[in-house]
This record gives structure tokens, C-alpha cells and sequence, in this order.
């Protein structure tokens, strides 16, 4: 057993015990951040509190929320907005964040891709957070049923069906995973225990993941400087703190970081005070029926640009594409040949690639968006097939990349 | 050495007890994810196949699913006569044909429209069209509207039980098992 002496006070009771300043040090105030990082690495950090309000918004709606198909739809229409002390704010918290969290976790995963900070080392931070991607998708999708509107439906339907696989015909499978012949009671209830428990414990052990994938090759920076921290640290702590590139995480980087919260903050409760609006389809406040679809289905924006890339094509080719997808970003950083960690504007083709692919998923986002009919056709078919042609041609333009 | 080998076989002997309770608890998840047997049973349902009218979509249900059911007209059963396939996917009752069918879309499931003046359903959500005998005519959707398990019952037709003008269907590849 360990020493023990009598405690001075509870600071020191609670050190002996649980070695507090040790981890403090370990995970705040010795835990080294480059000085040449913009706003766009306190994104992580938005994401966190993120999910921290979605949580908190969560615990609250899930008091007053009915898991029923004839009750579900009222309870969050009328008890939860109508009846619930401020039950509207937490509604409006939960939906505005639920589709601003894609938004910050696009940029944060565009940031990566400019600056190169899925290579050399730092793969399983790339890994890791496509893993938390593919996790808050199916969070998302898990969540939107639960109002039980018309969209939430018959995306239910929609999205189980593809499990179909096509020609493969696998009907078992789909009632499987509903456990009716259409989305009813057992669908109802088994995407509200995935929504409140399974995915949620799935995300937060990944962020456990993809916090610990960066404590080896720590963050990248703006200039891609591959920096010794060890050295630099020793730099810092001997006083010399002009000359050193790195500081502390606490407080110095995490000052940055909450100014960049803040602002994201303030714009957040703008929208969820002023345009709530916009993350909310008016579809979904129809009670779901079974036998009515709406004339025009699509998810919300977050997924329009992998929806567009199913939709121009034939159910198996489209299925095909719909599945490439989802995984090739998780193959990135072997895609990607080039020994070169450093921003895109500095690189050989890449510059182009990088760009081409963000204006081509912005494109396939507007596409999904309006109904599959004449020329928005068309450019959808392109714009997937240009998605497509851009990953085939990475591994052939970033090979003869020279060192820089 | 030797109590390695002991230990070693400890290892193994509470590696197999685990696997299979591994398995074990596999199969129970399965199994609880499975639809309720009530689920499964209330399959049944029974039409009276006078009530309708000719050129009129009406949808009913079964297992939770819509179900089209439109009465052609002489006119569409002597269309339906030009092409052999089509006029396999008509249910003849009494000296009426009908056109009795799953109302989801084959491509993804959603539910078509029907538009009598132009006789076809279009699926608006991916643009898939489909004539009266709910035969494919645009992709994306892969085939024709698939049909229910039917029995023919006089005037009455029992959706959920297969009858023998069912199962020729099945055998013709007019439709896949629903």
C-alpha cells in the first residue's frame, strides 16, 4: 500500500489519493500545442461542447419523451413544446445541434485534408475520427425517427431498404432489422435505445480513442514543421518561452480555443432562438403514415452529397457507389503517397484535388437536394462521377510528388 | 514448467467456457431482434373484389404494407392482351382482371402515384414509372411492382396464403417472394 501522511488540507488529501497533479500536468498544463495553429484547430474543441449541450439537451427531452408510435409524435410536438417548462429550448438545442455538429465536423475534417494531418504518423487520429464520423452518423439518422413524422418514416424505410442490397434481395434482412415488415413498434423502440445508449457509449469511448491517438504524434501545424515537442518543452519549461514553439494546452492554447467557442457559441444560440427553422423539416411535422409518401424524399443536408452519389444510377451500380462512399475516406491516408505533410498550397496536384473534391461534394450536396429530374440529373451523374474519378486518380497525382 | 502448463491449460479450459457462452449470447441477441411471432402472425387479410371500380386506384393493407388493387378495363385488358407478360401479372376473378400489388416502389421502397388519364404510376422520389399492370418502364426501379402471396376465393381474395395462380406467378419470375 502507499504512504499516507496526514493531509495539510483537501488539496493534498485528494493528491495522495488520486495523484491530481499528476493529471493535471499529463493532460493540461504539460501537454504541448504548436504556436503556429489557426482558428481552424479549435474545432475539436467546438465539437466537444458540441456534444456536451446535445447530451445535456438530450437528458432533458428524454423525461417527457414517449417511445410509442401513437404517442411519440405528440409527445414531442405538443407535450415537450407545448406543455414543458422551456421543454422548446431543449428541442431547439438538440435539433440545431444535431445539424451543426456535421457542419463543424466537415470543416474539421476539410482542415485535416489541407494540412495533411491524417499522414506520417498520424493515421489513427484520421481512423479514429472517420470512425466517430460513421458513429454521429448513425446517431443522426437513429435520432431522426424518433418525432415519428412523415420523413422520419419513410427515411426509416428508405434507409433500411437499402440493406436490401439490391438484386441480392435480402428482404429477411431488412425485417430483421426492423423487426416488422415495415418500420412500427420493435423498429420504434430498438433506434430509441441505439439513439440514447448504445451509439452514444460507441461515440464517447471513440473520442476516448481519438483524444488518446493524439497524445504520440501530437497535432500537426500550419506550416506542416515537424516539431521534436520533447525538445521544445524542455525549451519552455527552462523559462525560454519566446523561443520555444510550443506552449501549454492550459491556459494558454485553451484561450484561443474558448475565444473560437465563443464566437461559435453566440452564432449557435442565434440559431437556435432566431432560425430554429432551418433544422427542421416541415415534412416531419406530419404524423407518420404508412400509407401515404411525401412527393419528394430527401435527408437532411448532412448526407445529401452520398445520397446524390446513390441516386443517378441503377439500384446495384448506385448501392456500389453509395458503399464507396462511405469508406474511402477511411483510406485516405494510403491514398494519399506523397511524404509530404505540409498544407495543400504548397503540394504538387493535391492543391487542385483538394478543392475539386470540396466544390464537387458541394455540388452533389445542392444536387441531392432538388428533385432527380433533367438537367440537376445530369449534373448529379457527373458530379458523382467526378467524386469517384477524384479518389482513383489520388494515389497516381500525389506519387510523383517531390519532398518539399 | 510444469505450472505453466497448468496455467497454460486453465487459460485454455476458461477460453473455451467463454467462446461458448459467447456464441450463446450471440445467438440470444438474435434471436431477441427477431419480430415477435404476433408480428409474424397477423398476416392475413381478406378482400371483396366486387367493391371496386374500374380505373380506380385503391390502396389497402396488409402486414402494415399498402397494397394497390385497380380493376382494369376492357381496354386495358386488350392492351395487356399485345404483351403475354404483362397480362401474366393480372389476377383474374369471376370475367374481371385486376391488377393486385405491393404499393412500394422496388428501387427503395417508397409508395407511386397513380395517374388514371396516363394509366402508369411514377415513383416521384428517384422517377421510377411503372404501367397498369404495374410493370417497369423507367429505372431506376429494378422490376415490376412486386405481388402479394393471393388465393382466389370465389369473390374474395386472401392476401397472405398461396394459391395455386400465386405460385405460377413465382415460377414464371412475375414477381419475387414478398
Amino acid at each position: 500500500m502507499a504512504h499516507f501522511t496526514k493531509a495539510k488540507n483537501l488539496h493534498d488529501w485528494l493528491n495522495q489519493r488520486l495523484a491530481i497533479d499528476t493529471l493535471n500536468r499529463v493532460l493540461a498544463t504539460e501537454y504541448w500545442i504548436p504556436k503556429n495553429i489557426n482558428f481552424l484547430w479549435a474545432m475539436g474543441m467546438i465539437l466537444a461542447i458540441t456534444f456536451g449541450l446535445l447530451l445535456v439537451s438530450g437528458i432533458f427531452l428524454l423525461m417527457y419523451y414517449q417511445p410509442n408510435i401513437d404517442l411519440a409524435f405528440d409527445s414531442v410536438n405538443y407535450t415537450i413544446m407545448q406543455e414543458v417548462g422551456y421543454g422548446w429550448l431543449w428541442r431547439h438545442v438538440h435539433g440545431v445541434a444535431a445539424s451543426v455538429v456535421f457542419l463543424i465536423i466537415y470543416i474539421h475534417m476539410f482542415t485535416g485534408i489541407y494540412y495533411g494531418s491524417y499522414k506520417n504518423g498520424r493515421e489513427m487520429i484520421w481512423i479514429s475520427g472517420m470512425l466517430l464520423f460513421v458513429a454521429f452518423s448513425a446517431e443522426a439518422f437513429s435520432g431522426y425517427m424518433l418525432p415519428w413524422g412523415q420523413m422520419s418514416y419513410w427515411a426509416g424505410m428508405v434507409i433500411t431498404n437499402l440493406f436490401a442490397g439490391g438484386s441480392l434481395h435480402a428482404d429477411g434482412l431488412v425485417e430483421w432489422i426492423r423487426g416488422d415488415y415495415v418500420p412500427a413498434q420493435a423498429f420504434l423502440n430498438r433506434f430509441f435505445m441505439l439513439h440514447v445508449l448504445l451509439i452514444p457509449l460507441a461515440i464517447i469511448g471513440l473520442i476516448g480513442l481519438h483524444f488518446g491517438a493524439l497524445r504520440i504524434p501530437h497535432v500537426n501545424n500550419q506550416d506542416g514543421e515537424e516539431i521534436d515537442f520533447d525538445a521544445e518543452a524542455k525549451k519552455y519549461l527552462a523559462g525560454d518561452k519566446a523561443n520555444s514553439k510550443v506552449i501549454r494546452f492550459m491556459n494558454d492554447f485553451l484561450a484561443k480555443d474558448m475565444m473560437v467557442v465563443g464566437i461559435f457559441l453566440i452564432l449557435f444560440f442565434y440559431l437556435v432562438f432566431y432560425h430554429y427553422d432551418f433544422a427542421m423539416d416541415p415534412v416531419n411535422f406530419d404524423p407518420a403514415d404508412g400509407l401515404k409518401t411525401p412527393a419528394h424524399i430527401y435527408p437532411e443536408w448532412y448526407f445529401l452529397w452520398s445520397y446524390e452519389i446513390l441516386r443517378p444510377f441503377s439500384t446495384d451500380v448506385g448501392l456500389i457507389a453509395f458503399a464507396f462512399a462511405q469508406v474511402i475516406f477511411f483510406l485516405l491516408p494510403f491514398l494519399d503517397k506523397s511524404p509530404n505533410a505540409v498544407p495543400a498550397s504548397r503540394r504538387g496536384l493535391f492543391k487542385y484535388w483538394f478543392w475539386a473534391m470540396l466544390i464537387d461534394m458541394i455540388i452533389l450536396t445542392a444536387m441531392g437536394k432538388v428533385p432527380p429530374e433533367g438537367v440537376f440529373s445530369t449534373i448529379g451523374l457527373y458530379a458523382a462521377l467526378t467524386f469517384i474519378g477524384l479518389w482513383i486518380i489520388l494515389p497516381f497525382i500525389t506519387k510523383f510528388e517531390k519532398k518539399v | 514448467m510444469k505450472n505453466n502448463s497448468r496455467r497454460g491449460f486453465m487459460g485454455k479450459a476458461f477460453g473455451a467456457v467463454a467462446g461458448v457462452g459467447a456464441v450463446a449470447s450471440l445467438y440470444a441477441m438474435k434471436r431477441s431482434w427477431d419480430p415477435l411471432p404476433s408480428v409474424k402472425a397477423a398476416g392475413f387479410t381478406t378482400l371483396d373484389m366486387s367493391q371496386y371500380k374500374e380505373n380506380e386506384l385503391v390502396t389497402e393493407k396488409w402486414r402494415g404494407k399498402p397494397i394497390f388493387v385497380l380493376k382494369q378495363t376492357a381496354e386495358m385488358v386488350k392492351k395487356a392482351e399485345e404483351n403475354p407478360k404483362d397480362m401474366e401479372r393480372l389476377i383474374k376473378i369471376g370475367n374481371d382482371y385486376f391488377l393486385v400489388c405491393l404499393g412500394l416502389c422496388t428501387h427503395l421502397g417508397c409508395i407511386p402515384g397513380y395517374n388514371p388519364d396516363e394509366q402508369s404510376f411514377l415513383c416521384a422520389c428517384h422517377g421510377g414509372m411503372y404501367d397498369f399492370t404495374g410493370d417497369v418502364t423507367k429505372a431506376p426501379p429494378p422490376r415490376g411492382l412486386d405481388i402479394p402471396p393471393f388465393k382466389v376465393d370465389g369473390n374474395k381474395l386472401v392476401l397472405g396464403e398461396e394459391g395455386p395462380e400465386y405460385k405460377k406467378m413465382l415460377e414464371n419470375g412475375i414477381t419475387l417472394k414478398a
